[in-house]
C-alpha cells in the first residue's frame, strides 16, 4: 500500500458561530480516488479550501509526502501540485482553450511576451493525455459543452503538474455521456499516480470510481476512512445522517383541509422537471433535497419569478396562470426567499417601510400612502412576531438576523396569504429566534394556512413537517408522511440511492 | 411595554445617534458659508445678492429634483445638459416664430418628456446601462442641435418670453418654480406608492420585484419625469437671458449631478431626498458666488466642487460599509 502523498492531521477551523471542522484527519495516496461524502454544511468545502490553501486551519497540521507544510494561499498550493476543480467552473469564456489552460503561467518569450506557439503545443499535449484531442486549443471557451469546459479545467490543473487533484461534485451538471468520459479521465489520472479527492452527492459514483471513502458530519470525520469494497450505500447513508434529533420542535399535528395548491407537470428549463404535488390547508409540507436539487427554483416558478414553461398550477381547484410575483400575490401565494439580504429586505429602509412594501396598495388614502395606517400595520406585526427593534423607524440593516427574518415574514404575512412558501426560514439565525419562527409556523398552519417549507436542515424538515417531499435533479422523487420520514429515508431519496438500498435502510433504522 | 422574563434575548441594537441628516449638515454649511463670506464682504448679505443666488440655482435645482428620482432608482442621466440645450432652443425658436409663449414653454417641457422617454425605454426595456444610454443621448442631442441651429444664437425674442426676469409678489419667478417643484416632488416621493417604489427598486431591485413591484416601469417612469423637469429647467434658463446659444447647457449635467450628490442622494441608489438635492444645488451656487465676492479664482471653484462630491460619496460609502 502506497504512502499518503498528502495528509491532514487534527485539522480544525472555526468561523464566527460555527465550528466548521473539528479535529479532522484525512489522507490521500498516490494513484487512488478518495471519495469525500457528507450532507450540505458537513464541512467538505472547508476541508478542500484548507487543502488548496484558500483557508488557513486554526489547528492541526498538513504533511506533504511526510513533511509538514504550510499552504498560505492557492498559488502556493498549485506550486506544491495541489489543484481543485470546483462545481462552478472558473474559465474566461472569451479567451481560447490554450489561454485558459495556461492562465497565469503561460510560457513566455523574453520581455514577458506570450509564447503562443509553445503554449498551444503544450495545451495540445495535455489534452492528448486526457484523450481530448478533438478540442481545438485556439477556439474560445464560450460555446464549449459543459463536459468540454470541464476537460479544460482538468487540463488547467494538469498544466500545473498537479499530483493532487480535488474534484468538487464534478458530475453535477454533466450529461450521461460526459460522465462516462469524465470517469475515464479520472481512472487514467489514477493510473498515472495522481491522487484524486472526489466529492460527490451521488452514492453510486463512490462505488463506481472510488477506492476509499471518508464521511464528514457536522465538521467531524464519522468513524474512520473506509475501503469502498468493504462498505455499502446503506452504511454510508447511516454514517452521514446518524445525528440525534436533539432540537425540540413544538410540532402540533395538522388537521389538513381542502387542497389549496396543486401543481401538475410543472417545468422550467433544466431546473424544474415535471413536478407534481399538492398542498392542503393547515398543513406544513417540508421540501427536502440537496443544494442544487431545484427546490428554490421550484418555489420561484410557482411564485412567478421565472414563470413555468409548461404544466399546470391550480389554486383552490381552479387552473391559474402565474406570470409574475404580483399575480402570485393576488392569488394568495407568498414567498419568503432564501437570501434575506439580497432578495428579502430593503436594508436601508426602515421596519415600517419593509413591512408595508408588498401591501402598499391597500394602505392608500385618496391615492396617497396613509402613514398612520402603515404605522398600525407595522406595529401589529412587530407585536405579533415579537420583532425586537427600538422603533418602527429603525433601518433593518441594524437589526439582528433573526429579527430581520421576522421583518421579511411580516412583509409576507401582511399580504394575508393562503399559501406560504418559506425558503430556508431559519438559516443563519439564533436558536431563540428559530424556535419563535417554528412556533409561528405552527400557529399559522393551525389557522388554516398551507405552508411549503424548503429546508436543508434535516432535523427541521423532520421536526416541522406533516409531509415531506424530496427533490432530486429538478423533480420530486419521494413523498413521505410524517411517520415514514426518517433521516435515512429522506437522505436516501435525496441522493438517489436505489430502491433496494432504501428498503435496507428502512429496516436497519429500526434497530440502530 | 412590560418586559417578559427572557434574559437570553440579545441586546437591542441601539439607534445610531451619530448619523446626522444630510439636510441639516447642508443647512449648517450654507449658514456658515454665508456668515464667513459676509464677515469679509458685508455686501454678500444683501437681499438682492441672496435672491440672485436663488435665481441662479433655480433651474439647476429643478433638474436636480428630477435627477434625485433617477439616482434614487439606481440610475444616472448625464444627457440633461444636451436636453436642456434642445428644449431651450425649441422654446426660443417657437416663440420667435410667433407661437404664443405659454405654448412654446409647454412644447419645451413636452420635448423634454419625450427625450426622457427614449432614455427610459432604452434603460428599462432594452436593458442598456443608464450611463451608456445617456452618454449616447448627450452626444446625439448636442451634435444634432448644432447641426440644426448652425451654431446661431436665438435673438429678438418677444418681451413675454422673459419669464425668469420677472417677479411675482416680490419673489423672482424662478424661485417660485423651484419651491413648487421641490414641494411636489418631495410630496410624491414621500406619499405616492410609485415614489416609494423608486426607493425600493434603487435599494434592492430583486426584493422589490418579489414584492410585486415592476422595476422596469419604475425605471421608465423616472426618466420620463426627469425629462419633463429638464424641459421646465430649460424654460427657466432660456427666459433668463436675452439670447439662447446653441451650446446652452454645456456642463449643466455636472452642476445638476453635483448638487444632487452633495445633497446626500446616494449615487448607489436607494436613499436621498429632494430637499437635500435642492440644498446641495444651493450650496454649490453659493460657493460660486462666494468665490466672486472673495475674489478667488474660478478655477478653485471647480476643485472645491469636485472635492465636495468626493467627500459626500466617501461618507456614504463608509456609512454603508459600517452597516454590512
Amino acid at each position: 500500500m502506497s504512502e499518503p502523498v498528502i495528509e491532514l492531521r487534527g485539522i480544525s477551523k472555526r468561523f464566527p458561530g460555527v465550528q466548521a471542522l473539528d479535529n479532522v484527519s484525512f489522507d490521500v495516496r498516490e494513484g487512488e480516488v478518495h471519495a469525500l461524502l457528507g450532507e450540505n454544511g458537513a464541512g467538505k468545502s472547508t476541508l478542500i479550501k484548507i487543502l488548496t490553501g484558500a483557508y488557513q486551519a486554526d489547528g492541526g497540521q498538513i504533511f506533504l509526502r511526510g513533511k509538514p507544510v504550510t499552504i498560505p494561499d492557492t498559488r502556493h498550493g498549485l506550486k506544491l501540485g495541489i489543484a481543485a476543480i470546483y462545481q462552478e467552473l472558473s474559465l474566461y469564456p472569451d479567451l481560447s482553450v490554450a489561454e485558459n489552460i495556461f492562465m497565469g503561467h503561460h510560457p513566455s518569450l523574453r520581455g514577458g511576451l506570450v509564447n503562443w506557439r509553445q503554449m498551444e503545443q503544450r495545451a495540445r499535449a495535455i489534452l492528448h493525455e486526457l484523450d481530448a484531442d478533438d478540442l481545438d486549443v485556439s477556439r474560445p471557451v464560450r460555446g464549449l459543452s459543459v463536459g468540454n469546459q470541464q476537460r479544460v479545467e482538468i487540463a488547467k490543473a494538469l498544466s500545473h503538474d498537479a499530483r493532487i487533484l480535488i474534484m468538487d461534485e464534478p458530475t453535477a451538471a454533466l450529461t450521461k455521456h460526459d460522465v462516462d468520459q469524465l470517469f475515464a479521465i479520472v481512472r487514467r489520472l489514477r493510473e498515472r499516480g495522481v491522487a484524486v479527492v472526489y466529492i460527490t452527492h451521488r452514492l453510486e459514483e463512490v462505488f463506481l470510481l472510488a477506492d476509499r471513502v471518508t464521511v464528514l458530519r457536522d465538521g467531524r470525520v464519522v468513524g474512520e476512512t473506509l475501503d469502498v469494497s468493504k462498505t455499502s450505500q446503506a452504511e454510508l447513508i447511516r454514517m452521514m445522517v446518524g445525528r440525534t434529533l436533539d432540537t425540540l420542535f413544538p410540532k402540533t399535528p395538522a388537521q389538513p383541509g381542502e387542497v389549496v395548491l396543486e401543481v401538475r407537470n410543472l417545468c422550467y428549463g433544466r431546473t424544474t422537471r415535471k413536478v407534481n404535488f399538492i398542498l392542503r390547508q393547515g398543513e406544513i409540507v417540508g421540501l427536502a433535497g440537496l443544494v442544487g436539487a431545484g427546490r428554490s427554483e421550484l418555489a420561484q416558478v410557482i411564485f412567478g419569478v421565472t414563470p413555468a414553461e409548461s404544466g399546470e398550477i391550480r389554486v383552490n381547484g381552479r387552473p391559474v396562470s402565474i406570470r409574475s410575483p404580483r399575480e402570485a400575490m393576488a392569488l394568495g401565494i407568498a414567498y419568503v426567499p432564501e437570501d434575506r439580504k439580497n432578495q428579502g429586505l430593503l436594508l436601508r429602509m426602515n421596519v415600517r417601510e419593509n413591512t408595508a412594501l408588498a401591501v402598499l396598495r391597500q394602505l392608500l388614502r385618496y391615492g396617497f400612502i396613509d402613514y398612520a395606517a402603515e404605522d398600525r400595520l407595522a406595529k401589529e406585526y412587530v407585536e405579533q412576531l415579537q420583532i425586537r427593534t427600538p422603533s418602527l423607524l429603525q433601518q433593518v440593516v441594524n437589526l439582528s438576523g433573526g429579527n430581520q427574518q421576522k421583518v421579511v415574514l411580516a412583509k409576507w404575512l401582511a399580504t394575508k396569504p393562503k399559501v406560504l412558501i418559506l425558503d430556508e426560514p431559519t438559516r443563519g439565525i439564533d436558536v431563540g429566534a428559530k424556535a419563535e419562527i417554528h412556533r409561528l409556523m405552527n400557529a399559522l398552519a393551525q389557522q388554516g394556512m398551507a405552508i411549503l417549507m424548503i429546508s436543508s436542515e434535516l432535523p427541521e424538515i423532520l421536526g416541522m413537517s406533516d409531509r415531506v417531499l424530496v427533490m432530486r435533479q429538478g423533480t420530486i422523487v419521494a413523498e413521505l408522511d410524517r411517520a415514514q420520514a426518517t433521516q435515512e429515508a429522506v437522505v436516501a431519496a435525496a441522493m438517489g440511492a436505489d430502491e433496494l438500498h432504501m428498503t435496507l435502510v428502512a429496516s436497519t433504522s429500526l434497530n440502530p | 411595554m412590560s418586559t417578559p422574563a427572557a434574559p437570553t434575548l440579545p441586546p437591542l441594537p441601539r439607534p445610531r445617534r451619530w448619523v446626522v441628516q444630510q439636510e441639516s449638515v447642508l443647512v449648517a454649511a450654507i449658514l456658515a458659508l454665508t456668515l464667513c463670506v459676509s464677515l469679509v464682504n458685508p455686501d454678500f448679505l444683501n437681499t438682492s445678492n441672496l435672491l440672485d443666488i436663488a435665481v441662479n440655482t433655480a433651474y439647476i435645482a429643478v433638474a436636480a429634483a428630477g435627477m434625485t428620482m433617477v439616482i434614487v432608482s439606481g440610475n444616472i442621466d448625464i444627457s440633461v445638459g444636451s436636453m436642456l440645450g434642445v428644449c431651450a432652443t425649441i422654446a426660443g425658436e417657437l416663440a420667435r416664430n410667433d407661437v404664443p409663449v405659454p405654448l412654446a414653454f409647454a412644447a419645451a417641457v413636452i420635448a423634454g418628456g419625450i427625450m426622457g422617454a427614449v432614455n427610459g425605454a432604452l434603460v428599462a426595456y432594452a436593458r442598456i446601462p443608464a450611463i451608456v444610454v445617456t452618454l449616447g443621448m448627450l452626444s446625439i442631442l448636442r451634435g444634432g442641435l448644432i447641426l440644426v441651429t448652425q451654431g446661431r444664437w436665438i435673438e429678438s425674442l418677444p418681451q413675454a418670453f422673459f419669464f425668469s426676469q420677472r417677479s411675482t409678489l416680490g419673489i423672482p419667478n424662478p424661485v417660485w418654480v423651484m419651491v413648487i417643484v421641490a414641494l411636489l416632488v418631495w410630496f410624491f416621493m414621500r406619499y405616492h406608492r410609485l415614489g416609494r417604489a423608486i426607493y425600493a427598486v434603487g435599494g434592492n431591485a430583486e426584493a422589490a420585484r418579489l414584492a410585486g413591484i415592476n422595476p422596469r416601469q419604475v425605471h421608465f417612469f423616472v426618466f420620463v419625469v426627469n425629462g419633463l423637469l429638464v424641459g421646465l429647467a430649460a424654460v427657466l434658463y432660456a427666459s433668463k437671458f436675452t439670447a439662447i446659444q446653441s451650446n446652452a447647457g454645456q456642463g449643466f449635467e455636472l452642476a445638476v449631478i453635483s448638487g444632487t450628490v452633495v445633497g446626500g442622494v446616494s449615487i448607489l441608489g436607494g436613499t436621498g431626498t429632494v430637499l437635500g438635492a435642492v440644498l446641495g444645488s444651493l450650496l454649490i451656487s453659493q460657493i460660486g458666488t462666494a468665490a466672486v465676492f472673495l475674489k478667488v479664482s474660478p478655477f478653485w471653484l471647480q476643485a472645491v466642487q469636485g472635492g465636495l462630491i468626493l467627500l459626500t460619496v466617501l461618507v456614504d460609502v463608509l456609512r454603508r460599509r459600517r452597516m454590512t
